[in-house]
């Protein structure tokens, strides 16, 4: 799960992390006022939205009079923000971040995420702040400095230093560079984030160590145990289908072709889509229902992938092992006659109660196109949508 | 032969008063020697109950000292999924295989710590993985035992249905399994492919390997590297995910492509750099294997 930048600083903050200051708002007005509360002469009017590269897209901007930040916040509210993780129709701005100028001499980096390799989460910094980090990871590898942290003992103050001081904190700054680090670290770890970054971590003028930016993942598995963290959910930043089929218990992926898919299982769901593909067609999205699927939860499914207005044709792939497939047949006939399905529908049908399955499909009345295996399957599904069936 | 399970093997079932957990240690017991194979069941608290014949335990402890079982499967809920695989390894089982899907990352991390601290003997697959089988033998996981049959090939798979898929298609050309073994698709979790792979190697059943893989991490490719300098068996593979965009989970936590890492192309590129045939097409998984059968 996603959180704005200025709740992950909200966070960060509890755990000693300092931030500029600011304050969030939802209207031009409120942006105004924010600029006054907080005093000064130069403010940063930022927008809120869960996507990275805000700065490159024109939703961060540097306002030096109260009538600039009126302006700022007037063009940036509302609009729709494109940016390299947006997509090409962008997302719409509806909250703002106010900030305090910050007097930058330095960019740095410092991210933290659970390492695959090693099984724990690594710090990764580098003095190479402000850009993507990805592109200094994929030129400059040397400049990014990694320390695997040890679950119990969690950030030396040794580690946190020596990080530190690779990355080009000077030593005056070391300690509270430290103290940053080490907060950072207890943030991710007592919440359960899957990743936490700092881009860029800044020196100011003045010698401080300061959070310009934060971003924040959490593992969506553990948050039954943090209801805080979820009150910060924002729905307005989510695809409305996800979000509507996470409410059924459905892992669904918005995509920009023209077959919708429901399999069960991640990795089949993810095989049905590359063999749409691979016979010339294209996945309007990925859908797993799961191991246990009821014909309540088909006919959500079905409901979902009809909102898209792509939609040219349905493959239904099933490899029933938990799951029936006379079970699946039932679920499909009453979700295709209670949605009075428009599109062509392929399915194919193996496993357990297969014949059953494929009993009731054929005796439906229903125009159904069945597959015996995934590559007739994938055949049968993109010639339906390109209209040859 | 085969790898990790046997039909000499005895299993305890974790959460074996869960609805999930009974319906898999019914099926499980009735598979091949199943009623042979499964010996106990665990839930805190439930000890001295019965469920099918099979006596439940309060601990694992108690359940191994009292009926021998060495190995253990696990279908507690996710919050307490974790704790239950630390008992397994605290009571030194052989084999921990963990079904439950959506643990905490952070759970997962600190228990892997623990077991690497404590240079445990117990092997752990999963979590959120289908299981292992040994066709006519022994299943222990969700996975439908009717589509398999004894034979000569090894498959292991980060995806539980497209496992199944694999299968269907060896049956298909007549091809029988030594061994089955998901090995789920968390990111941080037991047995890898490499380590599943050096089991095949050494299991004069198996023939020929089949690895299945998703985007994500680079388990497939350290496994691949393994293969070149080592293996003295055919193996093939497919990598699920080619169409997936980065950025985006595709249901298992571990399929994501971040950072431009752990990309299908890249995964597939170094598989073939290593003498491991690929296909992109997940409906050829078994005719490859096939081709490349002496």
């Amino acid at each position: 799960m996603k959180i704005h930048e200025y709740q992950a600083k909200e966070l960060l903050r509890k755990y000693g992390v300092i931030t500029p200051r600011g304050i969030p708002c939802f209207n031009v007005d409120e942006a105004v006022s924010a600029a006054a509360k907080l005093g000064g002469s130069v403010w940063v009017v930022k927008a809120q939205i869960h996507a990275g590269g805000r700065g490159k897209g024109g939703g961060v901007k540097v306002a030096k009079s109260p009538a600039e930040v009126r302006a700022h916040a007037s063009a940036i509210l509302g609009m729709q923000l494109k940016t390299h993780q947006t997509g090409p129709e962008g997302q719409k701005v509806r909250r703002l971040l106010i900030e305090e100028g910050a007097d930058i001499k330095k960019e740095l980096y410092v991210g933290l995420v659970i390492d695959r390799g090693s099984q724990r989460a690594v710090l990764m910094a580098s003095s190479e702040g402000g850009m993507d980090i990805e592109e200094v990871a994929a030129h400059t590898p040397e400049k990014i400095h990694k320390v695997v942290i040890d679950p119990m003992l969690g950030l030396s103050d040794a580690d946190a230093d020596d990080i530190a001081r690779k990355i080009g904190v000077p030593d005056a700054a070391v300690p509270q560079a430290r103290a940053m680090l080490q907060g950072l670290y207890e943030a991710f770890d007592e919440n359960d984030a899957s990743l936490a970054e700092i881009n860029p971590l800044i020196l100011t003028g003045d010698g401080k160590v300061v959070a310009l930016d934060a971003k924040i993942d959490f593992d969506g598995n553990a948050l039954f145990r943090h209801p805080d963290i979820v009150a910060l959910r924002d729905l307005d930043e989510e695809d409305p289908a996800e979000v509507e089929a996470s409410k059924h218990d459905l892992n669904y992926i918005q995509l920009d072709g023209n077959i919708g898919c429901l399999v069960n299982g991640a990795g089949l769901a993810m095989a049905s889509m590359d063999i749409i593909k691979l016979y010339g067609g294209n996945p309007a999205n990925f859908l797993d229902v799961g191991g246990s699927a009821t014909a309540e939860k088909v006919t959500e499914a079905f409901k979902i992938m009809l909102r898209n207005p792509q939609l040219k044709a349905i493959l239904v792939n099933i490899f029933g092992g938990i799951m029936k497939c006379d079970v699946i047949a039932q679920g499909v006939v009453a979700a295709a006659r209670e949605v009075s399905l428009g599109v062509p529908l392929v399915v194919r049908l193996e496993g357990t109660n297969v014949d059953l399955g494929k009993k009731i499909l054929a005796e439906s009345g229903l125009p159904i196109i069945s597959a015996n295996n995934m590559a007739d399957a994938a055949q049968k599904v993109v010639a339906a949508a390109k209209g040859k069936n | 032969m085969s790898i990790l399970i046997t039909k000499d093997t005895r299993v305890m079932t974790q959460g074996i008063t869960g609805k999930t957990g009974q319906f898999h240690t019914k099926t499980g017991k009735e598979y091949a020697n199943g009623r042979n194979c499964y010996v106990a069941g665990v839930t805190p608290k439930k000890g001295g109950q019965s469920y099918e014949g099979i006596p439940i335990f309060n601990s694992v402890r108690e359940a191994k000292d009292a009926t021998g079982a060495n190995v253990s499967v696990i279908y507690v809920p996710p919050p307490y999924a974790a704790a239950a695989i630390e008992e397994a390894v605290d009571a030194q089982l052989d084999l921990v295989i963990c079904i439950t899907e959506g643990i905490p990352v952070r759970d997962m991390v600190r228990l892997k710590y623990k077991m690497e601290k404590q240079r445990s003997r117990t092997l752990l697959i999963g979590p959120n993985c289908p299981g292992v089988i040994t066709p006519d033998e022994i299943k222990i996981g969700i996975m439908p035992g009717h589509i398999h049959k004894k034979g000569p090939i090894g498959v292991v798979s980060r995806s539980g249905t497209l496992t199944y898929e694999a299968v269907g298609q060896l049956m298909e050309i007549g091809l029988g399994q030594s061994s089955c073994v998901g090995i789920g698709g968390d990111p941080v979790n037991g047995l890898k492919h490499i380590d599943v792979m050096k089991m095949f190697n050494d299991d004069p059943q198996t023939e020929a390997v089949i690895m299945v893989g998703e985007i994500g991490g680079s388990n497939e490719e350290e496994c691949a590297r393994w293969v070149k300098a080592n293996m003295k068996k055919p193996v093939v593979g497919f990598i699920a995910g080619v169409t997936a965009p980065p950025g985006k989970r595709m249901g298992h936590a571990g399929a994501i492509i971040s950072g431009g890492k752990g990309t299908a192309e890249e995964k597939l590129a170094v598989m073939e750099e290593c003498g491991i045939r690929t296909t992109k097409n997940p409906a050829e998984m078994g005719k490859l294997l096939k081709s490349v059968l002496k």
